[in-house]
């Protein structure tokens, strides 16, 4: 393998620092009391505790599931932290009031908390450990209807859209890491946007988990009304630390007639080491429903980071001539797992999905796309195209394709694709014999490869997979 | 201004395939080099270029007095080396476009000039795509992917007459070319001659000379160069095989 390829892929991790700040931490261990004690902390109305204890005690019966392609030991749930806030003055406060060794955290991660400094155009919710930091351009949204805050907030202002919402795309009983979800989520990001109304920015995400041996179980839920466009960006960082952390987040996307919601993550957790030691642990339950006719779902994801990623955006395409999309670029490297794809169900008519995978391995990372196609009796004339392409770089890597297709009307239309490559030195010597340098021709190499799914994001993440690949996307986007 | 001194050359840590290569080729002229398979004209061609697949056992090349075997790949294409792939190679994903005018800028870049940008860059494509007979749109095709054998070809050529070379190396050019391909090919290649310019010209088969008319032609076998002469050495090859070329006796280096 040659030296670019290495230096490419083995770029440091630089958001790696530890915020040395107090926290308001519980004790660990998991049971109906911390439930309990979680629920009191943010203040909740006895529906929501109820609604907790139902999932904990769901959870109790289910097992871990193991039918993903990665190995990994036994996690040990009851020594992880299942609720650590950072202790500010007014944690819930205006954002001047925002701890300024948060707001300095945030800077350091290029995602300063002041408006003015903010990139134009992107609305950042800022989640740390447990709790939501701050939001910035509320007040400018909300004059056009549209509710942008934590989940805890708007549980407490806006009881009736979250109880209408919560679960009805992901059960409190879906599946093992839903339900622990569903239990302890501590805290996360709410989106309604009102009929007819067009997000005016993007909304964004920042999370970040801080605090040693504790669990992040953040919860987003975001819907979009009648005839409503909302486009959201979720970003992940966190400390290295030497053991692995769990992250178990639940993301709900509901879709209403003739509303559109595309949400892009760019998921940088710590990966581990070189010797696969640390990295976070990423079970996460992505699910969106296009509830009405003519709705549609996009997702974009980025996954470099995470020992382990366990993840499946998925679309429930109920309304008629609803569309779902799934455009995924995963990276592993070293010793990184990743378990990646997403569920397309048709039900309802003329409903169409596209399915858009890159996945690149390097080191000795392992990487699986599974996905599954399904169209129901009463998906008349749906259709869908999915293409799954594996780049091989090295030869200690694997890549792994897993597709389920099942079709119950014969008027469906289902396409499958897939190719492996690897990245070979022919391409690179062309290039640098065309004059551009070895690094160059790696990085021109991967986004040619990455190109399809690049596209589909908003143009300020493109610069962050940019930067993150250490790709030039100059002319091999859009 | 390319100066050869008994180059000697392998691959994968094998015997030498070049056993002692001496060339001098001056700006404005135009070196066939000839010879049967195996003879290791091709891996002159690569080595030369600084394929790193290919390790140099023994020898001096330098272009203008610089030291090509001391520079990498991208450096030499810096100093002027341009070579035409025999087998050029596809890039899915990567626009011809932008990767031409990547190369373009990394060249100017080098040279101290400001980048050109992409509005500038299409003025220069436009004039170029002619010389090879293509259609713009070929410029938003993946770089080679899915071009047939005819068009990879007329795509070199294109970047050749884009890149503006000192040295231009055709690694066997023609083969797997019909006719009319060979003829544009070929077309294209004249028209990029020029007295401050040279090319070399690798190929196993006399027919690409009569388009592309050689002021020496050199043999080679087993790894030295065994005979030069004239074009008409080229005509001498086609009609007699390569058999009647025996390894002379004074190549030992």
């Amino acid at each position: 393998m040659s030296s670019s390829i290495e230096n490419l892929v083995n770029r440091e991790y630089k958001f790696g620092f530890i915020t040395d700040i107090d926290a308001d931490a519980i004790a660990a261990g998991l049971g109906e009391d911390t439930v309990r004690v979680i629920s009191a902390k943010k203040l909740e109305p006895e529906w929501l505790l109820e609604w907790r204890l139902k999932a904990y005690r769901r959870w109790t019966t289910m097992r871990e599931p193991h039918w993903g392609n990665v190995r990994y030991e036994p996690i040990s749930y009851q020594v992880q932290v299942y609720y650590s806030a950072p202790k500010t003055r007014n944690p819930l406060g205006s954002l001047d009031e925002v701890d300024p060794k948060l707001r300095e955290t945030y800077d350091k991660l290029g995602i300063p908390l002041k408006e003015q400094q903010l990139l134009a155009g992107v609305a950042v919710d800022a989640v740390f450990d447990s709790v939501s930091v701050g939001t910035t351009y509320r007040e400018q949204l909300a004059k056009l209807g549209i509710i942008f805050c934590s989940l805890g907030e708007a549980v407490r202002e806006h009881p009736d859209l979250v109880r209408k919402y919560l679960g009805s795309v992901v059960p409190y009983s879906d599946n093992f890491y839903a339900s622990l979800n569903s239990a302890v989520f501590s805290d996360g990001s709410f989106v309604y946007v009102p009929p007819g109304v067009r997000g005016p920015m993007e909304l964004s995400t920042y999370f970040r988990i801080n605090a040693e041996n504790t669990g992040q179980f953040e919860r987003t839920l975001i819907i979009a009304d009648k005839g409503a466009y909302v486009s959201y960006l979720e970003g992940c960082t966190a400390p290295k630390r030497s053991t692995h952390q769990l992250h178990a987040a639940v993301v709900e996307l509901i879709a209403h007639e003739s509303a559109t919601v595309k949400y892009s993550t760019v998921q940088n957790w710590y990966a581990g080491d070189e010797e696969g030691r640390g990295g976070i642990f990423n079970f996460v339950t992505k699910r969106g429903k296009c509830a009405g006719a003519n709705s549609k779902i996009s997702w974009t994801q980025v996954e470099t980071g995470s020992a382990i990623t366990w993840k499946y955006p998925s679309v429930i395409l109920q309304g008629d001539n609803s569309v779902g999309e799934f455009y995924s670029v995963a990276v592993v490297n070293h010793h990184q797992q990743a378990d990646t794809g997403t569920k397309m169900l048709h039900l309802g008519r003329n409903t169409r999905s596209t399915i858009v995978s890159k996945g690149i391995s390097a080191g000795q990372g392992n990487n699986s796309y599974r996905g599954r196609v399904y169209v129901g009796p009463k998906a008349a004339g749906a259709r869908n195209y999915t293409q799954c392409d594996s780049m091989l770089i090295g030869n200690r890597c694997g890549a792994h394709t897993f597709p389920y297709i099942e079709v119950g009307n014969d008027t469906a239309q289902v396409e499958h694709e897939a190719s492996t490559s690897k990245i070979g030195e022919d391409q690179i010597f062309y290039l640098q014999q065309r004059g551009i340098s070895k690094e160059n021709a790696v990085s021109m190499i991967v986004a040619g490869f990455c190109k399809d799914v690049f596209k589909e994001l908003p143009m300020e993440f493109a610069l962050e997979a940019q930067q993150l690949l250490g790709i030039t996307l100059e002319g091999s986007v859009g | 201004m390319l100066d050869i001194r008994n180059l000697q050359a392998r691959v994968g840590g094998g015997a030498d395939i070049l056993k002692g290569i001496t060339l001098h080729v001056n700006a404005g002229e135009v070196h066939a080099v000839m010879g049967p398979n195996g003879s290791g004209k091709s891996t002159l061609a690569q080595v030369l270029a600084g394929n790193p697949a290919y390790e140099v056992t023994g020898g001096s090349a330098t272009l203008d007095g610089n030291d090509l075997l001391a520079m990498q790949p991208e450096e030499r294409a810096h100093a002027g080396l341009f070579m035409a792939f025999q087998y050029p190679v596809e890039i899915p994903g990567v626009s011809n476009a932008y990767f031409l005018r990547s190369a373009y800028n990394e060249i100017r870049k080098a040279h101290g000039q400001d980048e050109v940008d992409p509005l500038e860059f299409l003025d220069i494509m436009e004039k170029n795509l002619a010389l090879v007979d293509m259609e713009p749109s070929m410029l938003n095709r993946s770089v080679n992917a899915g071009f047939s054998g005819g068009e990879k070809k007329r795509n070199e050529i294109l970047q050749m007459a884009v890149l503006r070379p000192r040295l231009a190396i055709l690694d066997e050019t023609d083969s797997g070319l019909d006719i009319d391909a060979l003829r544009i090919v070929a077309e294209g290649v004249n028209k990029l001659r020029r007295p401050d310019n040279a090319t070399i010209v690798v190929t196993h088969y006399q027919r690409l000379l009569n388009h592309i008319v050689p002021d020496f032609v050199h043999v080679l076998s087993a790894g030295r160069i065994v005979k030069s002469g004239g074009k008409e050495l080229a005509l001498e090859l086609e009609e007699k095989g390569y058999d009647w070329i025996e390894t002379p006796a004074e190549a030992v280096a």
